[in-house]
């Protein structure tokens, strides 16, 4: 095939923007995705088949049949999982990968998120560590997606937001019961409530509608296209600009390198489950935290014999993502209002500062929680099934408030994607072998955020709460980050400050696999501002025909 | 293969497996299906709403164990018949022959029991499935369960 400039493996968050980028300045792009291209009509609004509750399958990849990866619980026990079951940390597998589906907060980091070692210290057991980067670095970068990708919200009410240069380009939606409820609460205890940012229009933005504030957000695709994803903005353009080609339902197999060391291409397999080979003048991978430490794995030859990047062990380190604490509270009359996304009102009090922690949460009300879902969510002293339970449901389901939010996690170098010796997918590649456990203070901030939450819900007026904790094992899922952390120091990082792998100056990973720490706050919107921080940078070195 | 060919290989392939089973069911035989039936009317009881049983939960059991749930055939198979030889023994009816009281003893002895309960609680999360989740499953017949908690199906807003 055609030698391109730049190969791009996957085309979700980070893969979408770089794809876009690059194409626009010039250069001949090749995305390959091993998903499909979903579009709003694939919505379907199933409770049981969607990327959330997938109890009938994962709605958006990938699909159980080809995509095994192997899971070792805590006993050292190595489990086969499914893509759709437990234990397997999925994320999307489609044109937009996790933007597809996702609840689409927009949240920028803190300051301090970049930089937890300096403010707090070493911790024991964690390769909690700065980036390489500041705030400052990305903050032109966040401006940048918010404006290209659109979000909504208003966060002039949160005095721990980090500077920014221009506000938010769509006002939030109006606000839903749950907002009017918890906004007074959180003022009495002396928080600052303010409206989540969000990927989603809430009036008409980029040839786009308005959210219609259905039920089925997180985990669904938008039927209308007001939640913003790659798939429904920055794709369309690269491919608009004819310097991009994007190639669906394309696994790659490996990256392959020249003698010198130096990255000539990448070969998949394509729709057909044909060998293809693709050369070019660059590689990205963008396949996330799992998928891209995977592929710099099984790429090895005998300059390389241990995977790409990976001269220092460092690769499929500190898999991270998020673990969710918060609580429960049923209210004392009905407050059921039906009217999506349901996520409306956080506060960033809890995210730093917190006396003997290193790091916290961001605590928001949950999204529209499914009938089927809240089955999931009864307090622990409820009957699994019989009358108690149907009773209930019944009485409390159109009652319930829940507060929550992602807990910062300690990196472990003991968390890890490793490349299974035994078990092959459908196309004969090492699946990925996932292992480790959390940090023991990342529980201790999980229980910290979920008595704020309780208290939060009891201010409110809750008669009844309980509270949702973190349990042991990796996190990982539609959060995952940090298994090719960046940073300046080759020996303990996989790629630069400008997501360049080390070792070789024409290959780059521009995902949340470079994040050294992952925030208390859902990653997506660094990811985006960082992909387009790294094309920016990419872009500039670009001479002409090849990279220097 | 045309398509017409393929129509008849279809008939002729229904044909063959209605001859072969008399059971209305994909997967359950007639006793099978009682069986489930009726663990299921414990785990979402009728009351002034729908149960488990009246909202189609055995349907739902039965066409995913023909689809997504194909795994799990032998499980269930193994299970029930586990289910209905732990009741002769101990009662010498069958599960579903029994008194409601004796059912429910049974059932809270079975959930302790480490040879039966990984059915038991696979019955329960099916059965919350397809009660609570979608109707186009074969489940939560006529949105019993949405009607229930008082969540309007949505005629208004988008396509369901």
């Amino acid at each position: 095939m055609k030698r391109v400039n730049a190969v791009v493996v996957g085309a979700g968050a980070g893969g979408g923007i770089v794809a876009k980028e690059l194409s626009e300045a010039g250069l001949s792009v090749v995305l390959l995705e091993r998903g499909k291209w979903y579009t709003a009509f694939d919505c379907r609004k199933d409770d049981l088949r969607n990327q959330r509750t997938s109890v009938l399958g994962n709605a958006f990849g990938p699909d159980d049949e080809r995509n095994p990866r192997v899971a070792v619980d805590l006993k050292g026990r190595a489990h086969l999982v499914r893509a759709s079951g437990p234990g397997y940390s999925n994320n999307a597998a489609c044109v937009g990968g996790g933007t597809l589906s996702y609840g689409a907060m927009a949240w920028r980091y803190m300051e301090r998120d970049f930089c937890m070692r300096s403010t707090y210290g070493h911790v024991a057991g964690s390769t909690l560590e700065d980036w390489p980067i500041s705030y400052d670095d990305l903050e032109p970068y966040y401006e940048k997606a918010e404006w290209e990708i659109g979000v909504s919200g208003d966060d002039s009410g949160n005095p721990f937001r980090a500077p920014r240069r221009k506000p938010l380009p769509m006002p939030p939606l109006a606000p839903n019961r749950e907002f009017e409820i918890l906004q007074p609460a959180a003022r009495r205890l002396g928080l600052h409530p303010f409206h989540i940012p969000m990927l989603r229009n809430s009036v008409p933005y980029g040839g786009r509608g308005p959210c219609m504030r259905c039920r089925w957000c997180v985990g669904f695709a938008c039927e209308v296209n007001a939640k913003g994803g790659t798939q429904n903005t920055v794709i369309p353009i690269a491919l608009a600009t004819g310097n991009c080609e994007l190639r669906t339902e394309c696994m790659t197999r490996q990256i392959l390198t020249d003698e010198r060391g130096r990255v000539t291409g990448v070969e998949y397999f394509d729709a057909h489950d044909r060998l293809r080979r693709q050369d070019a003048d660059l590689v990205v991978v963008s396949s996330a935290a799992v998928e891209s430490a995977r592929l710099l794995l099984n790429s090895k030859s005998a300059l390389y014999p241990h995977g790409l990047g990976n001269r220092y062990d460092w690769v499929g380190r500190n898999f991270q993502g998020h673990s969710y604490t918060g609580a429960f509270g049923i209210m004392p009359e009905d407050i059921y209002d039906d009217l999506g996304p349901g996520a409306s009102i956080a506060v960033c009090d809890y995210n730093h500062g917190n006396p003997g922690l290193a790091g916290g949460a961001m605590l928001a009300n949950e999204f529209i929680r499914l009938p089927y879902q809240f089955v999931g969510m009864l307090p622990p002293d409820v009957p699994k099934w019989g009358q108690a339970h149907k009773d209930f449901m019944r009485s409390f389901y159109r009652r319930a408030i829940a507060i929550q939010g992602p807990t910062q996690e300690m990196p472990m170098f003991d968390a890890r994607v490793e490349v299974d010796p035994n078990v092959l997918d459908h196309w004969g590649i090492p699946v990925a072998r996932l292992s480790g456990d959390k940090h023991p203070h990342t529980i201790e901030i999980g229980a910290f955020a979920a008595a704020k939450a309780e208290a939060w819900l009891k201010e409110a007026g809750a008669v009844r709460t309980w509270k949702k904790l973190a349990g042991p094992g990796f996190t990982g899922g539609q959060h995952q980050a940090g298994t090719c952390r960046m940073g300046d120091d080759p020996k303990t990082s996989v790629v630069n400050r400008y997501c360049q792998v080390h070792e070789i100056d024409n290959l780059f990973v521009i995902d949340g696999s470079v994040h050294v720490t992952n925030g208390g706050f859902n990653p997506v919107l660094t990811i985006m501002a960082n992909a387009y921080r790294a094309s920016d940078h990419l872009v500039k070195g670009w001479k002409g025909t090849r990279y220097k | 293969m045309d398509r017409r060919r393929f129509m008849v290989a279809g008939l002729a392939g229904s044909a063959a497996s209605c001859a072969r089973s008399k059971s209305p069911w994909r997967l359950f035989s007639v006793q099978e299906a009682r069986t489930v039936g009726a663990v299921c009317a414990h785990i979402i009881p009728q009351d002034q709403d729908p149960g488990a049983v009246e909202a189609g939960v055995v349907v739902f059991i039965d066409r995913q164990l023909s689809g997504f749930y194909k795994p799990l055939q032998k499980a269930y198979r193994q299970g029930i018949a586990g289910l209905d030889r732990e009741s002769a023994n101990s009662t010498g009816h069958a599960f579903a022959d029994l008194p409601a009281a004796t059912q429910l003893d049974m059932l809270r002895r079975i959930e302790r029991s480490p040879e039966l309960k990984p059915f038991f609680d696979m019955l329960v999360a099916h059965a919350m499935q397809g009660f609570y989740g979608d109707p186009r499953h074969g489940g939560n017949r006529e949105r019993a369960s949405w009607k229930m908690l008082g969540v309007a199906s949505p005629p208004l807003r988008g396509r369901a």
